[in-house]
């Protein structure tokens, strides 16, 4: 398949079209520079009269003060709840009349925003999202209801098998490094935090310099510079984020159970991971697609689903952050059967650890991976998260077009190699939430 | 993950609307014929990207279970995934897998359906599998019975480990006193542990054929190769059952307010659904559905609702408040209101005033301005709903496996416009009335 051909550069005089990157089908990625120079990157589709709007700010939840747990958090939640003259009530119903879908995002290192609008209204929408990013206003009413929300919603996610699960996981791995807390924060952090914090969030995160931004849809190149100009030009240049530690790794292996009183034990699993700028992140990427990534065919869905009934969902990841990386997995199976669950996983993964896949498995997994890359890019809403998450890894935007090659050129010698370095079965940490049979914590 | 079950319970929150526009000149293009054995074909091409949604809709769902059965719908649709004479079992998947694409299938009351998205290239190999599995599919104990443990784990997983699901499943079941909307599409765990294949055979025969089954292909295609393509693959197979008109148990007219009450450890924070029985599009008189879709909206769709002002902003009674219109099913909808109370020990509050927003709208009705914002949102909703093909496809299989036409699809958003405060106080006036109702609280056990 030709999804994605060569690149054509093109610049065009008014100082935004840098490069343009044109595909065999639709796809044609240009990274358009606003005068006083903020970047974007653009695929331009005229065909529904809409435009995704993707962006992020560098600075997430792991940079939340230890006292304030859930700043971030909060932050993504009041942003779009009133600015400049409107209040929450006039600016809410303000993108409710011009049908814009507005929205902050708090993740571990980064701060994301999303807006949709239709081409209609364009401007406006753009106005709210300035006002919104500039002024906000963070009134005490507000404030104190999405307090409220927040607080509930920390409480009953604190209540859930697989949130428990998960974060007792990450606590026995990397102990009390950031990444091991929830990114939502705590109910002390939230019930600690005033209006004052919520503006020097915002004044540190809010900046050009950790700025990226992505867009789809209908909207040219030339609009977008001016937009991009009028919305993002009156930011402060520098952020003030605080910087966060690089993860230290527990790598012993160990069983640890958290009793609770419910039918189906959820079973969390994994060690350290690789970093995305590791030579061998796509070798070990193809290989994890191959053990637990790719759902049916994978070894594990396989060996714990198919073969055996055991679970319903079985999989394993990677998880590359800024800081520090994961591989982990999970699976839920009733209480009786978490042992046999557990030997199954733990052979799978010794098993690729030692041999590495089969020359078929790998060819199938690079016919996949190479294959599905166009369903990535087949709506403006995934287009522009697509190039967001590109911009966000690093991965430049001749990425699009040489990524299908880089998994091709992967060789059955250096997936084996990939998979000895990432795999330790002596290191596995498995975390158990449920009544299991037959499985008690190992002695720490 | 893979063969979910798509399971209306899920649906507390949020409405799904699906539904285009032709108004506002949009390039949909969608194209529409029958095959000589019965089997309709809708096309929606959609030229962004060289990739295609594929899909087969059969008129079937949870609802069509014999009694004892429940859940025998879904765990066909996973029994699917085994083999036929020519595909061996469990390749299928990992065929689709091979050559790039994915795919998956889902289960409601009224349908079930199965797609793959995949390269355009690869459709002609796509559409010989799915046809393939239509008539010819092949059963051993040896794969249904660790599929049934699946199925079990899958309950477990979504319904059995999670209280505001189970809870959920229990205020459905008190809505419907006789008709079969009221079983989980998953089945009762009880009924599921003694499925056998005979009864997933039993099932296929009776169901599965060409006559019974809707073609959707959205994508990079036109509907001249599509017409070639399903005649080729799809045209030639006989039909092997007749499955006959789908009459269900009639609900009859709600005449009691019912009270659901549930306790669990697990629960840390109270909520409070509620779900009246409402007409579905497809059952509906005078345009009621499409009046309850801009009700639910002016009550509670989002930040400027009557709901989120006065519950939430205004009175502080809510954390969060909402309500939604299904009017999807074939026999019925539900018009449903979900909230959590802000005071962790007391429902009174938010149920009295949500009784209060609802006595208030059935008195004096809705303003003009309310009106016309809820128009406009869920105009817009259609054109965002233009930019996901899967999103598309879904809307015209879901309409067709439920009484409704691809012309009813396309017309849902003039539709919507024609609404009057008339018709919408008027529904609400039918609808909301409390003996129409299931009132379900979920609270903390705290014994």
């Amino acid at each position: 398949m030709n999804f994605i051909r060569h690149a054509v550069a093109t610049v065009i005089a008014i100082g935004f079209v840098v490069v343009s990157i044109s595909t065999a089908s639709a796809i044609n990625i240009k990274k358009v520079k606003s005068k006083s120079g903020i970047t974007a990157w653009l695929v331009e589709d005229h065909t529904v009269p809409m435009i995704a709007f993707e962006f992020l700010f560098k600075g997430g939840s792991s940079a939340d003060p230890k006292d304030k747990q859930g700043l971030s958090n909060f932050l993504s939640a009041t942003m779009d709840e009133g600015a400049g003259e409107l209040d929450s009530s006039a600016f809410q119903q303000r993108l409710s009349d011009l049908s814009v879908k507005l929205s902050f995002e708090n993740g571990r290192d980064y701060f994301y925003g999303s807006m949709k609008t239709l081409t209609r209204n364009r401007d406006e929408a753009f106005g709210l999202l300035k006002l919104a990013l500039n002024k906000p206003r963070f009134d005490k009413e507000p404030v104190e209801r999405m307090r409220r929300q927040l607080v509930i919603s920390l409480k009953r996610a604190a209540t859930r098998p697989r949130t428990i699960a998960a974060r007792a996981w990450s606590r026995s791995l990397i102990g009390d490094h950031p990444y091991a807390g929830s990114s939502d924060g705590t109910v002390a952090g939230i019930m600690a935090i005033t209006a004052d914090d919520l503006k020097a969030a915002k004044n540190r995160l809010i900046a050009r310099d950790g700025l990226m931004v992505a867009v789809s849809g209908d909207i040219d190149a030339k609009s977008l510079a001016r937009l991009l100009d009028d919305t993002f030009g009156d930011l402060p240049e520098k952020s003030g984020m605080p910087e966060v530690p690089d993860v230290t790794y527990n790598e012993k292996g160990s069983i640890n159970v958290i009793e609770q009183n419910i039918p189906q034990s959820i079973i969390q699993f994994g060690h350290k991971g690789i970093m995305r700028d590791d030579p061998d992140f796509i070798p070990v990427f193809v290989m994890n697609f191959i053990l637990g990534g790719g759902g049916f065919g994978s070894r594990l869905t396989e060996e714990v689903r198919e073969k055996r009934g055991l679970s319903y969902s079985v999989y394993s990841a990677l998880s590359p952050r800024d800081h520090g990386a994961f591989f982990f997995g999970t699976a839920a199976t009733v209480n009786k059967r978490v042992a046999e669950t557990i030997k199954v996983i733990k052979q799978q993964i010794a098993r690729m650890a030692k041999d590495g896949p089969t020359a078929k498995e790998l060819e199938a997994a690079k016919n996949y991976l190479t294959g599905s890359y166009p369903l990535r890019f087949d709506s403006n809403t995934k287009i522009a998260s697509q190039l967001l998450g590109l911009q966000q890894t690093r991965r430049g935007i001749h990425y699009v077009e040489n990524r299908n090659q880089l998994i091709r050129q992967v060789t059955l010698q250096q997936v084996r190699k990939a998979a000895a370095k990432l795999l330790k079965p002596d290191s596995l940490i498995f975390t158990i939430v449920g009544k299991p049979e037959g499985i008690k914590s190992s002695a720490n | 993950m893979a063969r979910s079950a798509l399971l209306r319970a899920a649906v507390f929150i949020t409405a799904l609307v699906f539904a285009l526009s032709p108004a506002t000149a949009l390039k949909v293009d969608v194209s529409e014929f029958d095959l000589a054995n019965g089997m309709k074909v809708v096309v929606i091409p959609d030229h962004r990207a060289p990739v295609v949604t594929h899909m087969v809709w059969y008129k079937v769902g949870a609802a069509d279970e014999e009694k004892g059965k429940a859940g025998i719908a879904h765990f066909l649709e996973h029994l699917l995934f085994k083999g036929t004479k020519k595909i061996p079992a469990g390749e299928f998947s990992k065929i689709i897998k091979r050559n790039g694409g994915v795919d998956n299938a889902f289960t409601s009351q009224d349908f079930t359906a199965y797609f793959q998205r995949i390269a355009k290239d690869r459709l002609e190999m796509v559409m010989q599998m799915e046809a393939d599995r239509m008539v010819n599919l092949t059963l051993s104990d040896k794969d249904v019975l660790p599929e049934r443990a699946v199925v079990r784990e899958e309950r477990r997983s979504r319904t059995d480990n999670n209280p505001q699901s189970l809870f959920g499943e229990q205020v459905r079941a008190a809505l419907y006193t006789a008709h079969p909307y009221g079983t989980p599409v998953i089945g009762w765990m009880s009924e599921v542990a003694q499925l056998t294949r005979k009864d997933a055979v039993d099932f296929y025969h009776k169901y599965y054929t060409p006559s019974n089954a809707i073609l959707i292909v959205a994508g990079d295609v036109t509907a001249d190769e599509i017409k070639k393509l399903a005649k080729k693959y799809y045209g030639v197979l006989k039909n092997t059952a007749t499955p006959g008109p789908r009459h269900r148990t009639e609900e009859p007219e709600p005449i009691a307010a019912r009270r659901v009450i549930m306790k669990d450890k697990r629960v840390s924070s109270p909520s409070l659904m509620r779900m009246y029985l409402a007409p579905s599009y497809s059952t509906s008189k005078d345009g009621e559905a499409m009046a309850l879709s801009v009700l639910s909206q002016i009550i509670g769709g989002g930040a400027t609702s009557r709901f989120y002002k006065q519950l939430v902003i205004r009175d502080k009674v809510a954390a969060s408040a909402s309500s939604w219109y299904n009017g999807d099913g074939l026999d019925s909808g539900v018009f449903g209101i979900y909230s959590i109370p802000a005071d962790r020990d007391d429902t009174s509050k938010v149920e009295a005033a949500i009784d209060e927003i609802i006595a208030d709208i059935i008195k004096n009705g809705v303003t003009e301005e309310e009106l016309a914002r809820a128009k406009r949102t869920l105009e817009a909703n259609t054109i965002y709903a233009l930019d996901n093909q899967r999103e598309l496809a879904n809307a015209f299989g879901e309409a067709l496996t439920q009484g409704q036409s691809v012309k009813d699809v396309l017309q849902w958003s003039d539709r919507i416009k024609t609404v009057s405060a008339k018709q919408v106080r008027q529904a609400a006036r039918h609808i909301l009335q409390i003996k129409r109702s299931v009132t379900g609280l979920l609270l903390k056990d705290k014994s």
